[in-house]
């Protein structure tokens, strides 16, 4: 008890550390630029929007794992449910032809979603019903997607013409680009299932104790089953609007956003063991990566230095919560 | 015959081996049995035919006059039964309002959408451990802040909000210090006086005098004795958890 009320005005600074963190990097990058160029580097649309993109398709394959990791599991699938998403939403915009326009990139949307759906499907399946530990499944699924993708895409990038598709994945609205608009639309409908639903406190309890759960009389594989399926579609997303941004599917277009997706959410303030993470924390983490890697190539840095700058970041969130358990007198 | 729970005849076979052999007993409203015996003894394996988690090779449960016998742990449950397990089934991670309504989570609407209605619930949860007498400290705070003694109220709170009749409690004072095993025992009475019927497993003899209206000792699987605490003494209800018998 002493011990609680050492830390009351520490706890809330390390669960607002991520908050810090990136207003912090944001004045560093700025405070550079401005000596060293004369320039600013936040204050132009071009940097926001940079910055933004980027932060979405990190985003987009981070929320779904979110739930996944509050519920004390992980999908490293996700990396390729996004290419493989990619890869079937080219081949069926070019299987539609280009004449049909808008109907064959639906008929993409929905099939690249399909897609991402069944990797979805077969961890939910191993997890829940084999009760295989999702890193070892999902590393698995993993190989399963990455060899898919390549397969069906014949071990080429399957480039597409489509306008529906181009704006989709470089249009804007009133200047805020659409693949940040998506990606915000998402994170909304998954801070309000982890936040406000019943399905987001049994997300939580599970993390804790699947006993409380099953005990409670909740069916926690069918529970399992939804949040696989729910990350390989957010993943899904992400390749989508990679094909519509590039103008190509290709099999690895989720596949160097693995680390970062990763991070973002232990930056967000989720733990390894479950029970803790927040959407907004992921938002927030997906910004701090999307920034050192803007910030980096703006500073004129050789670009290689954000593995090693995105690396210390995660070190350091894993420190942070670490001591918040101490400080909380929380059992891991 | 006005009791609420009736056990007749359990029998439960694991492959060749016979765990619990004809155990019979009774529990009216308000009544607390203790069941009694070492480690083996059949006592969990009794109580988990109760609650619907084994199915009885031979034998039945009833309760309130109907028949219990193969119902799944959700039945029991619904029918009034709540079995509080030593790791409490609580969600640490998550405060005492939500704990309470664990898969029965109270929803409200916030402009046509519906949101879960977490200040309700933190208030119920204040009101029926107060009716407990206890006082949370933090409503917000997770589950795991709190004392066991706070922890096993919130899991008795459950039992009491959703109306159970009967409450079976696994070895509650097991993880415990001492001045929290006397709140759970506090607590049991609370329980009792409202009429609540409890079977309360144990093998720490000062909890089993203190809680029991009636002992029922289990020795390698069958009821070795069933003494009142008048009755009977601390070195006879060690020699029933023995074998010796009756």
């Amino acid at each position: 008890m002493l011990q609680i009320g050492g830390a009351s005005f520490v706890k809330p600074l390390l669960n607002a550390w991520s908050w810090l963190f990136l207003a912090l990097i944001l004045v560093f990058f700025e405070v550079y630029a401005q000596t060293q160029t004369g320039n600013t580097f936040l204050f132009r649309l071009y940097s926001i929007q940079s910055i933004t993109i980027a932060a979405s398709q990190i985003l987009l394959m981070a929320l779904g794992l979110t739930l996944v990791v509050v519920a004390g599991h992980i999908d490293l699938s996700i990396a390729f449910s996004s290419g493989f998403a990619a890869v079937v939403m080219a081949l069926v915009i070019n299987f539609v032809g280009s004449d049909a326009g808008l109907v064959a990139f639906l008929l993409g949307v929905v099939a690249g979603l399909a897609a991402g759906a069944i990797v979805g499907v077969i961890n939910g399946w191993l997890v829940s019903r084999l009760d295989v530990p999702s890193f070892i499944g999902t590393l698995g699924t993993y190989g399963i997607a990455r060899g898919a993708a390549l397969i069906v895409a014949g071990g080429a990038v399957v480039s597409i013409q489509n306008d529906a598709a181009r704006t989709f994945g470089n249009g804007d609205v009133a200047g805020v680009p659409i693949p940040v608009i998506v990606a915000l639309a998402l994170a909304l409908f998954c801070h309000y299932v982890l936040t406000y639903t019943r399905f987001g406190v049994h997300t939580y309890a599970l993390g804790a104790s699947r006993a409380s759960v099953e005990r409670a009389g909740v069916d926690v594989k069918r529970h399992l089953m939804i949040l696989f399926v729910l990350s390989a579609l957010t993943a899904a997303a992400g390749g989508l609007v990679y094909t519509g941004r590039f103008s190509a599917g290709a099999a690895n277009a989720g596949e160097p956003v693995l680390l970062y997706a990763v991070a973002a959410v232990f930056i967000g303030g989720a733990s390894l063991t479950g029970g803790q993470g927040t959407v907004t924390g992921t938002v927030i983490g997906s910004l701090i990566i999307a920034v050192i890697q803007f910030g980096l190539v703006f500073s004129g840095l050789p670009p290689y230095w954000q593995f090693i700058a995105v690396g210390l970041v995660i070190i350091v969130a894993v420190i942070v919560d670490q001591s918040r358990d101490r400080i909380a007198g929380g059992r891991s | 015959m006005t009791a609420l729970l009736e056990v007749d005849g359990l029998n439960k076979r694991f492959g060749g081996n016979e765990a619990v052999k004809d155990v019979s007993f009774t529990v009216s409203p308000g009544e607390c049995v203790v069941l009694a015996g070492d480690n083996g003894a059949g006592k969990s394996t009794v109580i988990k035919m109760i609650s619907g988690v084994y199915t009885p090779t031979k034998g039945e449960v009833r309760f309130k006059g109907k028949r219990l016998t193969g119902s799944s742990p959700e039945a029991v449950r619904r029918a009034g039964i709540e079995t509080i397990y030593q790791d409490l089934s609580l969600a640490d991670n998550l405060d005492p309002g939500l704990n309470l309504y664990l898969g029965r989570e109270k929803m409200k609407r916030v402009m046509g959408i519906p949101v879960l209605d977490r200040a309700g619930m933190r208030s119920d949860a204040a009101k029926v451990m107060k009716g407990l007498g206890i006082e949370v400290p933090d409503p917000k705070a997770a589950v795991r802040e709190l004392s066991g003694g706070q922890r096993q109220a919130i899991a008795i709170a459950r039992a009491i909000h959703w109306e159970a009749q009967l409450v079976i409690m696994d070895e509650p004072t097991a993880a415990l210090g001492v001045p929290e095993q006397r709140e759970v025992m506090a607590l049991i009475e609370r329980l009792k006086a409202r009429n609540v019927g409890i079977i309360l497993i144990s093998h720490n003899l000062p909890d089993i005098f203190a809680a029991a209206d009636r002992i029922i000792v289990l020795a390698r699987g069958v009821v070795g004795g069933s003494r009142k605490p008048s009755e009977t003494t601390d070195e006879e209800i060690v020699r029933l958890m023995m074998g010796a018998a009756a």
